[in-house]
């Protein structure tokens, strides 16, 4: 027992020694790592190590690149996005004060011709409601805090957030559905042809009192919007998927960047819908019955899509090239 | 009023992991939830060193700057602590963050995010101090009580260090020249834009 006192001390009095002041400390690992190299060998590269938690992502230890996602979220993100929906929405106003309403030029026949069965209807408008309410839904992710939380206060406008993340995630899905849907209804009505380059050169008729370029069952215009909202919407489906399962996405870098590509292709795509929802409603004159009651005036489809009346009614050939009459 | 931050003096992290489970315990952080961890880099190489790591209370916080909802403030104390009423688990300061510190609970329904937690520098939140409510959603007020955040506090090496940056960081100072080496103020350069120089 006392040799094993004795020990102890002996091993005590060791390290005191050791820990005097007279003895100069040598850095027990001149090799560790330092901050300052690792930062200086990584650049803007996360720091990563081993971490003994289950979650792998624990690991990264310090990710300076957040800042920069973080810094164009608070500082540019908003402007981008907001930019073009208020710039749609001037130009709109001014078209409408220099344009006024565009009428029906012959006049209404009071004859109707069907121009939207009822699936076509359907799908525009699963497409359609589910969009605004996903614009609006996203709009408010961007732009809210700045808008709307000032007016209704902290917890008004969580809890309006919290059924506004859950409407965007789940009705991201019908949109998706309906966007499938409007693609197999109207791809092969959008192939771009020579009428159009015709449409194009006399500006739609839309600058101009009684001028209608010929158009089949969609104008360029419509084709434009078409494809706009068939590439844009499947650039929001894919990045939407990856950013509702950030697992999957890859790398946090690869979700920024999804996230980044959503907001401002969401932001494109709603000032193309803004013009969209003009021209179909106070911005023409007949056009709304196309996707309300689905049965447009004869007249109105005359002047817009005289291609398309001649095709359905049988009176002349397809595409603008009418066939000789036969000798009788 | 004081700055609070955290410095871990990498040279004496003995990667325990005494501090993680005392967070746990001290706020019943749910199971998936660490508001604390340690990272060990070059682990297994010569000169290894382990870093604790938690949030670390930004000047000009990332993680606010993102929030949808605005639902983080920053105490007088220097401490970035949110709001859970308002919080609507959007996911994005996680990816602003660049320490790892929120984390969600997985609650509803296909896995969807539930409200974030992340550390609070054991200082609650916008709840009445020592509330019931307070507790169930932040975890303990330790600051209230004028402790500091347990994790530091109970340190066997005493590695991780918590209060003023200014007085952690002299201590930090003065560890370095009197031993002649040190790994660097881990984070301080990207929480607080710039580093303890010595």
């Amino acid at each position: 027992m006392s040799n094993l006192l004795t020990r102890f001390l002996a091993v005590l009095s060791l390290a005191v020694g050791l820990s005097g002041p007279v003895i100069a400390q040598v850095n027990p690992t001149a090799s560790s790592v330092t901050e300052d190299q690792l930062f200086e060998s990584l650049g803007t590269a996360p720091v990563v190590g081993r971490v003994t938690i289950p979650d792998a992502a624990a690991a990264y230890l310090i990710k300076p690149e957040n800042k920069s996602w973080a810094a164009l979220q608070a500082e540019t993100l908003h402007l981008l996005v907001v930019g073009p929906i208020v710039a749609i929405i001037v130009l709109l106003a001014l078209f409408y004060l220099v344009r006024g309403r565009i009428r029906v030029d012959s006049g209404l026949s009071g004859r109707t011709i069907l121009r939207f069965n009822a699936l076509e209807r359907f799908a525009h408008w699963t497409l359609a409601s589910t969009f605004i309410i996903l614009a609006l839904t996203g709009l408010n992710i961007v732009v809210g805090r700045w808008l709307i939380l000032p007016l209704i206060g902290a917890d008004a406008f969580g809890t309006l957030s919290a059924w506004g993340k859950l409407a965007h995630n789940f009705l991201a899905w019908p949109f998706m559905i309906a966007l499938v849907l409007v693609l197999l209804l109207w791809a092969v009505h959008n192939i771009p042809n020579a009428v159009d380059w015709q449409w194009i050169k006399q500006g739609g008729g839309l600058l101009k009192k009684g001028v209608h370029p010929p158009a089949r069952k969609f104008n360029a215009g419509q084709k434009l919007i078409f494809w706009s909202v068939i590439l844009g919407g499947a650039a929001l489906s894919f990045t939407g998927i990856m950013m509702l399962f950030p697992a999957q996405a890859g790398t946090p870098a690869d979700w920024q960047l999804y996230q980044t590509i959503h907001a401002l292709t969401a932001a494109g795509l709603t000032a193309v819908i803004i013009a969209h929802i003009y021209i179909g409603s106070v911005g023409m004159e007949g056009a709304f019955d196309a996707m309300g009651s689905g049965e447009v005036d004869e007249n109105w489809a005359r002047e817009h899509h005289s291609l398309w009346v001649e095709e359905i009614k049988g009176e002349t050939g397809a595409a603008g090239h009418p066939k000789a009459h036969p000798a009788e | 009023m004081a700055r609070m931050k955290f410095l871990c003096d990498a040279d004496r992290c003995i990667e325990c992991n005494a501090c993680v489970t005392a967070c746990k315990n001290e706020h019943e952080v749910p199971w998936g939830i660490n508001r604390r961890r340690v990272v060990t880099i070059n682990d297994g190489l010569p000169g290894e060193r382990s870093v604790s790591m938690a949030c670390m209370h930004c000047t000009d916080a990332p993680c606010a700057s993102v929030c949808p909802v605005n639902c983080f403030y920053t105490t007088a104390d220097g401490v970035v602590l949110h709001n859970k009423d308002t919080c609507i688990g959007c996911g994005y300061c996680s990816f602003a963050c660049p320490f790892g510190a929120p984390q969600y609970p997985q609650t509803a329904n296909f896995g969807t995010r539930g409200k974030m937690d992340k550390c609070t520098y054991c200082s609650g939140g916008p709840e009445a101090d020592h509330s019931q409510a307070e507790y169930v959603k932040y975890g303990a007020n330790r600051l209230a009580e004028g402790k500091l955040p347990l994790c530091a506090e109970m340190c066997s090496t005493k590695a991780l260090l918590a209060g003023d940056g200014d007085i952690i960081a002299e201590i930090y100072r003065e560890r370095v020249v009197t031993r002649g080496y040190g790994s660097g103020a881990w984070g301080w350069r990207t929480a607080y834009g710039e580093t303890v120089s010595v």
